[in-house]
């Protein structure tokens, strides 16, 4: 039989935070009274060396099974004092807070009563919670110390060598013959207008040569089974399939340049309309001859198209993919919604270029907002110096491109300074055009179960924290897969998506949440319905039950609480211990 | 900010305290009230806050068995659409809602008592206002039928 719940309560002054409010003693003489409650105490900090070493003196004193400490929020303390009920030989999860602080004594210092009538609820609460708690075991799995890199771009390229430098055996795949990616296709590179080949051939050789790195060409991805540690990849080519075993993934398939639909700014319709990218060319093959005039236009399909409250509303009953597919879809004409971060400095490099070579040149820039950041001031200090000519236009109304009788373009736009349409007599017309996702990417994300987000790139597990990290254990981003980047921050990228995942490779085991579906066989009728809508999927319906598979499981509930049958329970989430919860609120009696 | 009150609405205050019980998911609204904390925004007192790990964890039992035992109001508080730390709970969470509000009407209950809002982590201003809204609304809405049932003094 189980043993009976003998529960320490620990109720925390933190200094004046709460007990200033609260009346700390008497919350305490409260818990005391509470079903099962074995001993109770108020501490001046209970995360205190001295606090922590109370709850531990006190398990051991009074045996207690169980610890509920009222102080603040778990999201930032709960793992300290699941450690100390660690120390002291207690499950971890026979742990619970009450948070009589952030969401009490902080909100409510003016009803000092009121407050303390709260905590108390909200101890008897935790109390009731903490009674039905169970001790669980968090799972460890092994962790394969192979990596499989996907896209062989300057990201993906560095994220793989910085790996295979640790000893790790990383397979490195790219659709394209090459790999290289979009550096390969470059002419010159900002700020310091090497070479690109500088850059990237040296790169290519170590890649190829290493004795750590398996470098598979004109393949993609078919399918990626398992999780975190244990990833079973199926590759493809013309040649066939390609099984591989990984531990960890590294996503660097790169993005791709926006090119506009034709008629956008006359591009496709005039010779003389031509991208940065295809600048890029004519520079390298030396042909950009002695133009009088180049009129260079900034954010041509980008910082455009926000997204309209239709598709809004469309968004909450659509998953990522028709997300995407919809954006994609209004974006074709109007383009990006983001700023692509490189543009501005592209546009400037070019202009730099062609002023280097034909310096009678006059180099018009024509933008709204120009971004040059960090370092790359210096660049556009050096531009203004060669008289480069900056007009700011106003944004909103396009500017105009028509052929006059000569022959020459000729761009009409309105001057934000003077509020008067300025027109410009040209040779070319270069459009800066972001970075865009791939459409590609929408079954990759799909395969992986990385989200996407709304810009339509692969979306990072948290946007200031986690930037390399996504939703799901063991998969990383690298270079501008998830979002537009220039070289160094691609690198930047690239090395640290190698460093988080060699983390789990050097460990070689990871411990997963303890929080967990657990499926009643006798009660499940094998409907399917958890398995339709786990975004992991964790259940699979085998011989007619769910079979949870508890490393994809990350915990949410949603099953649970869908299941017609009620044959799932949440670890640690029960819906007895949320009732409890409820119950010891509003019927502590009965 | 100071209201005009009239008398009626001064009387109803000061007799009836409504109880409200919210369930919050771990990663924004959770961390919303936290933040309102941190931030020191002051709202009335009559919330209590039930953790889960993500909205679509909330069963429609908890919700009933909640207002069958006399909770005056239920707060569903979750993570903005495309935010769900599990990518897509909040929307079945929001699917299930629109049953527990027909529920909730089909037993005789008031639907404004059950709310469904997205709360974000940095939306601490946002939760505060929402709990002072609350509140007044059930002031005004009066005790729940089930409240004086259970406790008829």
């Amino acid at each position: 039989m189980e043993e009976e719940p003998r529960i320490g309560v620990f109720v925390c002054h933190c200094g004046v935070n709460i007990g200033g409010i609260v009346n700390v003693p008497e919350v305490t003489e409260y818990a005391k009274k509470l079903p099962f409650v074995t001993y109770a105490e108020h501490n001046l900090y209970t995360c205190s060396e001295a606090g922590l070493a109370a709850i531990k003196t006190a398990i051991k004193e009074y045996n207690l099974n169980r610890v509920v400490v009222a102080s603040c929020t778990p999201r930032t303390h709960e793992p300290l004092f699941r450690g100390t009920c660690k120390e002291a030989g207690l499950n971890p999860y026979l742990f619970e807070m009450a948070n009589i602080r952030d969401q009490c004594s902080w909100v409510h210092m003016h009803e000092a009563e009121k407050a303390t009538v709260k905590a108390k609820d909200l101890v008897r609460m935790a109390v009731a919670k903490a009674a039905l708690l169970e001790p669980q075991t968090e799972p460890e799995v092994e962790v394969k110390d192979v990596s499989l890199v996907i896209g062989a771009g300057v990201a993906g390229m560095t994220a793989a060598l910085s790996m295979a430098n640790q000893g790790f055996k990383v397979y490195l795949v790219d659709r394209d013959k090459e790999p290289g990616g979009i550096v390969r296709r470059l002419y010159k590179l900002y700020p310091t207008l090497a070479d690109s080949s500088e850059v990237i051939d040296p790169l290519i050789e170590v890649v190829k040569s290493h004795k750590n790195i398996d470098l598979l060409t004109s393949m993609t991805l078919k399918e990626v089974l398992g999780y975190v540690g244990n990833f079973h990849v199926t590759l493809t080519s013309s040649g066939g399939d390609k099984d591989i075993d990984v531990g960890t993934i590294i996503v660097a398939c790169g993005a791709l340049n926006y090119r506009p639909p034709k008629g956008l700014y006359q591009y496709g319709v005039y010779d003389k309309v031509i991208t940065q990218e295809e600048l890029d060319g004519v520079l390298k093959r030396g042909n950009v001859g002695e133009p009088e005039r180049i009129v260079m236009i900034q954010c041509v399909g980008a910082r455009k198209g926000e997204i309209r409250p239709s598709e809004l509303e469309a968004f909450p009953r659509s998953d990522t993919a028709e997300l995407l597919r919809k954006i994609l879809k209004a974006r074709k004409e109007e383009g990006w919604p983001y700023c692509s971060r490189i543009c501005c400095m592209n546009a400037i490099k070019n202009a730099i270029l062609v002023k280097e070579r034909s310096p009678k040149t006059d180099v018009v820039i024509l933008f709204g907002d120009l971004r040059v950041y960090k370092e790359y001031e210096d660049f556009y200090r050096m531009a203004r110096d060669l008289e480069v000519r900056f007009v700011r236009h106003i944004e909103e109304v396009p500017p105009e491109i028509t052929q006059r009788s000569d022959g020459k373009l000729e761009v009409a736009a309105y001057d934000a300074l003077s509020g008067l349409e300025v027109k410009f007599p040209t040779d070319w017309v270069v459009l800066s055009t972001p970075l865009r996702p791939r459409r590609s990417e929408v079954l990759l994300a799909r395969m992986l179960k990385v989200p996407i987000s709304t810009d339509g790139f692969l979306m990072e597990a948290h946007l200031k924290l986690r930037p390399v990290d996504t939703n799901v254990d063991g998969v990383f981003l690298a270079g501008t897969v998830s979002g537009p980047k220039d070289i160094p921050e691609s690198i930047i990228s690239g090395e640290a998506a190698a460093a988080r995942a060699s983390i789990l490779m050097g460990n070689r085991k990871v411990v997963t949440d303890a929080i967990t579906a657990v499926v009643d066989e006798g009660l499940c009728i094998g409907c399917g319905l958890c398995e339709e809508i786990c975004p992991y999927g964790a259940p699979k319906i085998e011989d007619r039950k769910s079979k949870v598979r508890e490393i994809l499981c990350r915990g949410c509930g949603s099953c649970a609480a869908e299941c017609p049958r009620r044959a799932i329970t949440m670890r640690h989430f029960g819906e007895h211990q949320v009732l409890a919860q409820v119950k010891a609120l509003l019927m502590p009696e009965a | 900010m100071v209201k005009e009150v009239s008398e009626e609405e001064k009387r109803v205050e000061e007799e009836f305290e409504p109880l409200i019980v919210a369930f919050c998911c771990n990663w924004c609204s959770y961390a919303g009230a936290d933040l309102a904390g941190t931030s020191r925004f002051e709202y009335p007192t009559n919330i209590r806050i039930i953790r889960v790990m993500c909205t679509g964890r909330i069963d429609p039992t908890f919700v009933l068995e909640a207002l069958r035992m006399g909770a005056d109001g239920v707060l569903v508080a979750g993570c903005h659409p495309g935010d769900c730390h599990y990518q897509k709970g909040n929307y079945i969470m929001e699917k299930r809602f629109s049953y527990i509000k027909k529920a909730v009407e089909s037993i005789g209950i008031e639907p404004e008592r059950v709310r469904l809002e997205w709360i974000s982590a940095s939306e601490g201003g946002k939760f505060a206002a929402l709990v002072r809204e609350l509140t007044q609304q059930m002031k005004q809405l009066g005790p729940s039928p089930f409240r004086l049932m259970n406790d008829p003094k």
